[in-house]
């Protein structure tokens, strides 16, 4: 790579503006086109079977029936979609979650699949199918799981990173361990420890656009994929490999995408869409049901994590633990590690272990929902602190300012920070008018603080520049939160000329090299890094033209503005060139003018955000309503301060519907009971309060403009200032996720009996 | 000679240790000596470690310089949202 990523200091012109985003309008009216947009010429309809058991043996699968229906063009089952993961297991588990192979491990597992004339004909195919399962014991519940007499899920795992290797598997995937220092030692220093069990129960992103996909795969074996994804390259990676194909004959187009949050990370119908037109020899197109989305794509871990926090008289903490227990769906996964990794990683702490253990359980395939496992781990430790903060008799904000980390403090989970934000969020709490604002009867107020470390990743853009004189940028990166205007932003910035000359677009696999995923906060991070390096390519290349028109060298050629000058006395006479008149002598100085990046984005920078939450809880009722809401978080540099404000307020609305509302119930058959948006409720606009922002730009050394990820922090402190709010609200301990109305009373009446007896 | 610590599954592949000199100028070379000493290491290596170089993290850039006397902290690679 040779571009300095390395932060310069600068006077900005584009960067930091607010302009309209390039696909509002389309949005807006309708014509933006979302996954189940696409259509092909003969297109059939795809639809999966499901199974209704949470864990059974699959003896036999009879297709025959469905295969005689007419109209029916396509049956597929595990057997069209041959193990090809050679060895890789992590791989061989989506194949698996795609398409059950010996065992359907959960409520909506995937066993069959039909394409058809008519979405009525693929229903009917689909109850001619005929399959013999064995039903077996099932655990759908993190700690029942956990215990060694629990169903035992995939007999194949032996529990990893134990001292003593185990003789015997077990539900346990993985244990892992984090921390420094000796918190025996620690404790013993301590004139108070706070230890509480807390639980949180599994969410979905809940994304309003379920999946969908249109898949054609031709006859002389290529193929075309539209899908709604956070990265079509990772999609094109997998489903190649999974069936068979080089990803070069694999076209995929990211279509808009109505919110992903991690759970379009991840490959579900893609493979079995594709399998089904390679049967049928049409295009077919798969679109989830909300039903199906909620049964069978990622949601989040459910959590059952134990904490100890102890301090000294003057607020000092002297150690901290925490042990994490993460479910995982049915699979491996590595959920508890990033909790046990992210739990402390706010303070500054000599003494800390925490211990995470991976969960089998039978329900989805575990995803990666937005700074995944950060929000669980920061609700148990940060109403832990809150609550240390009050029996040491400091105020909760100064006792975390006294006690946060700052640059050269151990992190928990490992390294020595460089320059971070957490104090500065802290500090801008602890003066911000909310915190002072009055409260009423039956009211509480809470804050907490949140950690996410933030990726870069594998990164191309291109910039080419028409004759006009207008700017085309294709990136790959899939645009989930407004990078297309942030991306113009930068480019605009760099060549200096105006936000309207810019038009980005995301380009399709076969148009652009391979990109990471739009995940780990990393779009804009990575893809302004490769549009400034794109842009400065183009500029060389710019110098060198104007150099060509004025017959001079290019080393007296300088970029200043979006023009060309030649610099010294001896050129007084020639007129700067605008990049508008280099483009129009384009095709007579070398040809095309262009600008292309291909980097690895490393040096993200962590962030920090620290949350205020006021709520009102009726005690006759359990109800919640939230009063007002404060975010306050480090963006390195806001490149489009808008759509910074809007992953705030994204991440603050999404963790207070996890708070207060959101959870999977499953019943006693293992069967999911609530897989719709009316039994599972997440915030409606008129549930929340304008959720006010406070942008902190502390630069990120290894940005050149100093731009960090802001997509995830935002959901990491909700779920624990609103415990804290409730809290203090109600003067109850609430250590249960989500606070819904039946939780807080009967932690209420709980408490009561508590005090009379 | 730089020294790697290393996290906890990780040490348990090099015999306990989670502390490691290693003669090496960048990442590259870091885990291919890894991979020598401690065969247990490569299925790690392909699963991902990211290196933390005095706190800032890379996941990817193979050709990173190891700075004599930087903090080298070996952790997973990890999924976002």
């Amino acid at each position: 790579m040779n571009f300095d990523p390395r932060l310069t200091n600068r006077d900005f012109t584009s960067v930091g503006t607010r302009p309209i985003r390039p696909d509002g309008i389309d949005k807006v009216t309708g014509r933006a086109r979302y996954g189940a947009d696409f259509n092909m010429a003969g297109q059939l309809v795809g639809r999966v079977l499901r199974s209704p058991h949470a864990h059974a043996v699959i003896r036999k699968i009879d297709t025959s029936k469905a295969e005689a229906l007419p109209g029916v063009k396509a049956v597929i089952t595990a057997a069209d979609l041959p193990d090809l993961t050679n060895g890789d297991s992590a791989l061989y588990d989506i194949l698996d979650n795609c398409m059950a192979r010996k065992k359907a491990l959960y409520d909506g597992h995937a066993v069959a699949a039909v394409a058809a004339i008519d979405a009525r004909t693929a229903r009917q195919a689909l109850k001619l199918i005929e399959i013999d399962y064995e039903v077996l014991p099932h655990v759908t519940d993190v700690d029942e799981a956990f215990k060694h007499t629990a169903p035992l899920i995939n007999e194949a795992i032996f529990t990893e990173g134990l001292e003593e290797k185990p003789v015997k598997p077990s539900n346990v995937h993985k244990r892992t361990q984090y921390g420094h220092g000796d918190i025996h030692k620690g404790f013993a220093e301590a004139d108070f420890v706070i230890e509480r069990s807390f639980r949180t129960e599994q969410t979905h992103q809940g994304y309003i656009e379920p999946h969908a996909c249109v898949a054609s795969v031709s006859a002389d074996g290529t193929a075309e994929l539209w899908v709604c994804t956070q990265g079509h390259f990772v999609y094109r990676q997998h489903c190649a490999q999974l069936l068979g194909m080089e990803a070069s004959k694999l076209r995929v187009t990211s279509s808009e995408i109505g919110g992903g949050f991690g759970g379009k990370t991840h490959v579900w119908a893609e493979p079995v869409a594709l399998a089904l037109s390679r049967k049928a020899g049409r295009p077919v197109k798969l679109v989830m049901t909300r039903d199906e989305v909620f049964r069978a794509s990622g949601p989040t871990s459910a959590t059952s994590i134990d904490v100890r926090i102890g301090a000294k008289k003057d607020g000092t903490i002297t150690a901290a633990e925490a042990t994490l227990r993460y479910s995982c769906g049915p699979y491996a996964g590595m959920w508890a590690e990033v909790g046990a990794m992210t739990a402390f990683a706010c303070y500054k702490l000599d003494n800390v272990r925490t211990v995470g253990f991976e969960v089998l359980v039978n329900r989805p395939k575990t995803a990666a929902y937005r700074a995944p496992s950060a929000p669980m781990a920061a609700f148990a430790v940060e109403s832990t602190i809150d609550e240390l903060a009050g029996k040491v008799g400091m105020d909760a904000v100064d006792f975390r300012i006294k006690n946060a980390a700052q640059e050269g403090t151990r992190a928990s989970y490992g390294p020595v920070y460089g320059p971070i934000g957490i104090g500065p969020t802290l500090e801008a709490v602890k003066n911000h008018p909310h915190m002072k604002a009055p409260l009423k009867q039956n009211q509480g107020r809470g804050m907490a603080c949140g950690f996410w470390f933030n990726f870069g990743g594998q990164t191309c853009v291109d910039l080419n520049i028409g004759m006009d004189g207008s700017i085309s940028l294709a990136v790959g990166t899939v645009d989930v939160g407004g990078s297309r205007a942030s991306l113009s932003l930068v480019a605009a910035e760099e060549l200096g000329i105006d936000y309207s000359q810019v038009k980005a677009i995301v380009a399709d696999t076969s148009s652009l090299g391979y990109n990471d995923m739009t995940d780990g906060s990393r779009g804009t991070f990575s893809s302004s890094m490769a549009t400034i390096s794109a842009a400065r390519n183009a500029i060389r290349i710019l110098r060198e033209r104007a150099a060509q028109m004025w017959d001079i060298p290019v080393d007296d050629v300088v970029w200043e503005k979006g023009h060309a000058l030649a610099r010294g006395e001896k050129y007084g006479n020639l007129s700067p060139l605008s990049l508008k008149e280099i483009a129009a002598q384009s095709g007579t100085t070398g040809g095309p003018i262009a600008g292309h990046s291909e980097l690895v984005a490393d040096g993200a920078g962590v962030s920090f955000a620290t949350h205020i939450c006021d709520i009102e809880v009726d005690p006759e009722t359990g109800s919640t309503r939230v009063l007002r809401y404060t975010v306050v978080q480090d963006a390195g540099k806001a490149v489009h301060p808008t759509y910074v404000e809007g992953q705030y307020q994204g991440g603050a609305a999404q963790g207070i519907g996890w708070a207060l509302n959101e959870e999977y119930i499953y019943g006693k058959d293992g069967r999911l009971q609530n897989a719709g948006f009316l039994d599972y409720r997440i915030p409606v606009c008129s549930d929340l309060p304008m959720i006010d922002t406070q942008i902190l730009e502390i630069p990120n050394p290894n940005h050149p403009y100093g731009v960090r990820g802001v997509g995830e922090t935002s959901i990491v402190p909700p779920l624990a200032a609103i415990a804290n709010a409730v809290s203090n609200a109600v003067g109850v301990r609430m250590t249960h996720i989500p606070m819904s109305p039946p939780r807080i009373l009967a932690a209420l009446e709980a408490s009561a009996s508590a005090h009379d007896a | 000679m730089v020294a790697v610590t290393l996290w906890g599954s990780l040490a348990a592949v090099a015999g306990g240790k989670d502390k490691l000199d290693i003669e090496a100028k960048d990442i590259r070379e870091l885990f291919r000596k890894l991979a020598e000493q401690y065969p247990g290491f490569e299925p790690f290596i392909d699963r991902g470690i990211a290196v933390a170089i005095d706190g800032t993290i890379y996941r990817d850039t193979w050709s990173k310089k190891l700075p004599e006397g930087a903090e080298i902290f070996l952790l997973p690679r990890l999924a976002g949202g």
